[in-house]
């Protein structure tokens, strides 16, 4: 998969190795601006509150 | 290469890569959301202290305050002498990933009822992280634009979080009238896992105004 994704880069390697770099960059800013933001509110580690509608099955699955 | 091994291959690639994504999620949640939510909090502070000092302060109105309004800081002196976190209005995961969230249908500082306040142990600024910490005569002061509000916690317990009463101007008695004045913390227990509620009650016992420049006893006194 990642050595396709190689094959596939244009140029030489330094340019290969800086477009490789900047596309992981760009994967982990969507993971941290969008993707990892909607996770959290659905994982347990954040409720905080005594709410009628929480989960008293210990998981705190909200989905 | 054959198909098999190319297939071992990639699904070999992609345990690996979620494996990275799980790592980058944990260090989403250590320490890029603590990093956002502290300067979001001292952001909040800055700014209400600067509202406090052109305008002349008034009591924290519950009419006219919105949803994420910053209105008073919370101070716990067990918890550091320089612990400062702003009190927001709403317990919404917003609203909590900017200081510790007020419940609207709650009291407000200083007033007959419960003043209650939910903030989060891990994560997100994590102001309540050392909560545990704090034992029963601890002081928990409560700044607004007006007045110092020193409360000194009197009960500390665990209780499953549909256990909406303890939030109730008489903690766990529906529809007794209220006399005291009182205050309720509430943050998640066991810390990393949120299955239970942590609970602080403290009732008020000092109330001090801004106007004399004198702090009050809990934070050292002196102006």
């Amino acid at each position: 998969m990642y050595a396709w994704l190689w094959r596939h880069l244009p140029g030489p390697t330094a340019v290969r190795v800086v477009i490789a770099l900047a596309l992981f960059v760009a994967v982990v800013a969507v993971l941290f601006l969008w993707v990892f933001p909607w996770v959290e509110p659905r994982l347990p580690f954040t409720d905080v509150t005594v709410d009628e509608s929480a989960s008293a099955a210990g998981l705190g699955w909200r989905l | 290469m054959s198909a098999a091994r190319r297939a071992t291959g990639v699904v070999g690639e992609l345990l690996i890569t979620a494996g990275v994504v799980v790592l980058l999620f944990v260090g989403y949640q250590l320490v890029w959301t603590n990093v956002q939510a502290d300067r979001v909090a001292a952001e909040k502070i800055d700014s209400l202290e600067q509202t406090w000092q052109e305008e002349p302060p008034t009591k924290p109105d519950v009419q006219t305050i919105r949803d994420g309004d910053a209105f008073a800081i919370l101070r716990i002196p067990r918890l550091g002498q320089n612990y400062r976190v702003p009190i927001v209005q709403g317990v919404s995961l917003e609203d909590l990933a900017t200081g510790v969230g007020h419940y609207p249908d709650t009291a407000m500082p200083g007033e007959v009822g419960n003043f209650s306040v939910a903030g989060h142990r891990a994560t997100n600024g994590e102001p309540f992280a050392y909560l545990d910490q704090l034992n029963k005569g601890d002081a928990v002061v409560v700044e607004t634009g007006t007045t110092w509000f020193t409360y000194r916690v009197t009960d500390e317990y665990i209780v499953p979080p549909t256990q909406v009463g303890v939030i109730l101007p008489v903690p766990n008695e529906p529809g007794v009238e209220p006399r005291k004045k009182l205050m309720t913390l509430t943050t998640c227990n066991p810390r990393w896992a949120s299955y239970e509620r942590l609970i602080f009650h403290a009732k008020l016992i000092d109330e001090l105004s801004k106007g004399d420049g004198v702090r009050p006893d809990a934070l050292g006194g002196g102006a």
